[in-house]
């Protein structure tokens, strides 16, 4: 495996206010909690965008998604503005399923996310 | 574990089931995917649908730990992964029976949360009733629970197969390979 549980999210700023969070591995309940950490990390004062980068993600389950709901309304309240993009096609399948395609902001690459 | 009753109803042409015991530990669940999806490979379904049928195990297992063992990492879980081969009347397709020793619940009153209510959690019943032909949860006679779920290949020309691809429709012309 590339990368211990601990290891694969990666954290990216691009600008003053952005950060780009990257996870590198799939997402299932034995990575969410680390996924989560790091974005609650990221939310801070001064953040203006997040950007979560899910090129590298072959795979997610509920528990990603759960992790995700809950950033987007951590952002809400603190006027971060949320994008997830470059998702691979089973990936979005899943958040079709989920019914949760609508529900976030998703953008086909990450400078689509970043210009959003 | 005994020979079920399930194993009962096998048909001649039919695969025997692997069978194999899990430890409660989510960094397993990979492992149990790639099974499942392999299997499902086999008998006919594509990438996207091995996915998903690997999602669906995965929300399955996910429940038992979460729920059954309360995160607990040292229990059992059974997992049995029956391949049905093309008959005269199917396509084939998979059938995965999840069973454990974790508390019993009442089969009725398992269900997904309502979608509009977006929060995080509460989805992976819905995945698996979305993804899988056929979920049926019950109780097992001493304690633990049973999980059964199935699927039905898609027609050949549906779903064409990587590896092997048959230009028939007809089912029992398709070889699980």
């Amino acid at each position: 495996m590339a990368g211990s549980e601990n290891d694969f999210v990666q954290v990216e700023s691009p600008s003053s206010g952005v950060s780009v969070i990257v996870p590198t591995e799939d997402i299932d309940m034995s990575r969410s909690p680390v996924l989560r950490s790091a974005i609650k990390e990221e939310l801070k004062p001064g953040l203006d965008r997040m950007v979560i980068d899910l090129s590298q993600v072959q795979y997610m389950d509920s528990s990603g998604l759960a992790t995700l709901v809950e950033a987007m309304r951590l952002a809400k309240t603190s006027n971060v503005g949320l994008h997830l993009c470059a998702m691979t096609a089973k990936v979005r399948a899943i958040f079709e399923i989920a019914r949760l395609d609508a529900f976030f902001s998703i953008k086909d690459t990450r400078e689509d996310a970043l210009s959003a | 574990m005994k020979k079920s009753s399930r194993d009962a109803e096998l048909k001649p042409q039919d695969p025997k089931p692997i069978k194999i015991e899990l430890v409660s530990d989510p960094m397993y669940l990979c492992g149990a995917r790639e099974l499942v999806s392999s299997i499902a490979h086999r008998v006919g379904f594509g990438d996207m649908e091995c996915s998903k049928i690997s999602l669906a195990l995965d929300e399955a297992l996910c429940n038992v730990i979460r729920h059954g063992y309360d995160k607990a990492t040292d229990q059992p879980i059974w997992l049995t992964i029956y391949p049905k081969r093309p008959t005269d009347t199917s396509y084939g397709g998979i059938e995965i029976i999840i069973e454990d020793e974790a508390k019993q619940i009442n089969p009725d009153t398992i269900c997904g949360r309502d979608l509009q209510d977006i929060r995080p959690g509460g989805l992976g019943v819905h995945i698996m009733r979305e993804v899988m032909d056929e979920v049926q949860f019950e109780k097992r006679a001493k304690k633990g629970m049973r999980l059964r779920m199935s699927k039905s290949a898609p027609r050949p020309d549906q779903a064409p197969r990587i590896g092997q691809r048959s230009s028939s429709t007809n089912p029992a012309q398709r070889q699980v390979s």
